[in-house]
């Protein structure tokens, strides 16, 4: 049954990327479970599985007076629901049903070339973690592993902020700026870093234009901020690095962070498990060629 | 009047020789543009709150940064650091695209008491009938392109100045119509990013591009039109 599931996922990735994306984008799902878009499939009504709109885990007014009930009403209840009803709305039939909403981000970033379905994949997936990134009473300074690595990548915590600030204030436009973990891959899209080491893993500040996410580079998000206007246009007009401060001093969940960094680490050492196996079988299917070669060329060498 | 000036700087850097260029070392800055109306007289298409914070404000900060950017790229040039001209090119853009482009959005509007919303008379509604089958359709087909665009940016009405040819065509962030094509003037251009209408119409959008219609300054759009096509 999982067997069966998992081979028209295949086939239709397969179908839907170029054939040298394929090593890269299946294996560059961090946070995917298969087992959730089997479940969904295998469900006993599967055809009405949508993606639902989550409510933020606080109350509209938890985050006053920082980010206001009204933002937040348009903000969750408009555009989230918008982005969330709309992709419902264009799956339905299509080859991206019952995929989770990982797997549809990845499949119809196509590389670049992007399909009708990711404005509003990535979009439904951003607002939703950007509303875990925050939390009553947020803000002040992370500790522990988190805060040792940021230490180690930036220089300092104050080093980090402000490099921070600056990608979300300096992206161009509507888009969002992120924290994400990096692990062994090269900056350069899906392509696979081929001396991966431990010095590799790192902490990196992006930004992304519109809904752009670093899913898509393999990365694993930690932190987010949305500066897209309607973010923050009711409570600060056209005041973006202050609306970015205030995210920073007051509305930053260091916890969420965190949690979010062990299960990428956690994630990240089973894929290496994971690669170190199938390396393991390649290398003894190779050896069993080599040994044959071997063999044919002392026999050459016998013969001379 | 931004292209223009734009057009001088170019000819000044081209003839580059340092000589020559610390002889007129004075370099050009640009300053806010007056609005031709009040604030408030848009209303109630456009809010006065919105047209001052989008004037005062947002222009102004485009203004600003791209001054800012000009000079930076000014000692980059004397300097002969190509890597800091390059690096500057993305500021240039955004922030001199926003003051080319907010500079022809103020004069593509008008109160209603002042011709905002009379259609084209003469040849530009001649081209746009027989480009866009009807001025309606003409107004539908921006508001659709408007409506789907992703994020922020703008949606033109322009013509290909060598074709003769009216285009529809958006354009990211604060990109000018230019960057789509060599030839390509703007008659009309409307801003889509969410500051030109969210205190206003929030996440509609298409409300927004509803009502602007009401206060679309044709007669300018027409004299440019004439310009490139006698």
């Amino acid at each position: 049954m999982a067997a069966a599931a998992s081979m028209t996922a295949t086939s239709l990735t397969l179908a839907l990327l170029p054939p040298q994306g394929l090593r890269g984008s299946t294996r560059s799902l961090p946070s995917t479970k298969p087992q959730r878009w089997f479940s969904r499939k295998a469900g006993s009504n599967w055809v009405t599985a949508k993606f639902e709109l989550k409510p933020p885990p606080y109350p509209m007014n938890a985050l006053e007076p920082h980010m206001s009930q009204e933002t937040f009403t348009y903000h969750w209840g408009k555009h989230h629901r918008a982005y969330v009803d709309n992709l419902n709305k264009q799956i339905v039939g299509t080859e991206l049903e019952g995929l989770s909403l990982e797997e549809i981000i990845i499949v119809s970033y196509n590389k670049g070339d992007i399909l009708p379905a990711f404005n509003n994949a990535a979009q439904a997936w951003n607002h939703e973690f950007f509303w875990e990134s925050m939390k009553p009473g947020g803000g002040g300074k992370p500790s522990g592993d988190l805060l040792d690595l940021i230490e180690r990548d930036f220089g300092s915590f104050e080093r980090f902020i402000e490099e921070f600030k600056s990608a979300a204030a300096t992206q161009f436009g509507s888009g969002w700026a992120w924290l994400a973990y990096k692990a062994n891959r090269l900056n350069v899209d899906n392509a696979v870093n081929p001396w991966p080491s431990e010095k590799d893993k790192k902490l990196v500040v992006v930004k992304s234009p519109n809904a752009v996410n670093p899913l898509i580079w393999d990365y694993f998000p930690l932190l987010t901020i949305d500066v897209w206007e309607h973010a923050y246009y009711l409570d600060f007009q056209n005041r973006r690095p202050d609306y970015i401060s205030i995210f920073m001093e007051k509305l930053v969940s260091w916890e969420a962070v965190s949690a979010r960094l062990e299960k990428a680490k956690a994630q990240v050492a089973e894929r290496e498990m994971e690669e170190e196996r199938r390396k393991k079988e390649e290398e003894e299917e190779d050896d069993e060629d080599v040994e044959m070669y071997v063999d044919s060329n002392t026999d050459d060498s016998e013969a001379e | 009047m931004a292209l223009r000036s734009l057009a001088t700087r170019k000819t000044l850097t081209q003839g580059l020789n340092s000589v020559k260029l610390t002889q007129s070392r004075a370099l050009q800055t640009f300053s806010l543009p007056d609005l031709p109306y009040d604030y408030g007289a848009l209303e109630p298409a456009i809010s006065g709150e919105i047209m001052e914070l989008h004037h005062q404000k947002h222009h102004q900060t485009y203004i600003t940064n791209y001054n800012k950017a000009l000079e930076q790229l000014h000692e980059a040039i004397l300097k002969g650091d190509s890597s800091t001209v390059v690096k500057l090119q993305s500021a240039i853009k955004f922030n001199g695209g926003g003051h080319i482009n907010h500079s022809i959005f103020w004069k593509n509007l008008a109160p209603i008491r002042e011709g905002g919303g009379e259609p084209p008379k003469g040849s530009l509604g001649w081209a746009i009938d027989t480009s866009f089958g009807s001025f309606e359709s003409l107004i539908q087909k921006i508001s659709a392109e408007g409506a789907a665009l992703q994020g922020s940016g703008w949606v033109w009405l322009g013509v290909d100045k060598e074709l003769k040819k009216l285009v529809i065509e958006t354009t990211a962030n604060q990109d000018p119509l230019v960057t789509k094509g060599p030839n390509l003037v703007p008659l009309l251009g409307i801003d889509v990013w969410e500051h030109a209408y969210y205190l206003q119409y929030k996440n509609v959008r298409p409300d927004y591009l509803k009502n602007i219609w009401k206060v679309i300054n044709w007669q300018y759009a027409s004299e440019v039109y004439e310009k490139e096509c006698p």
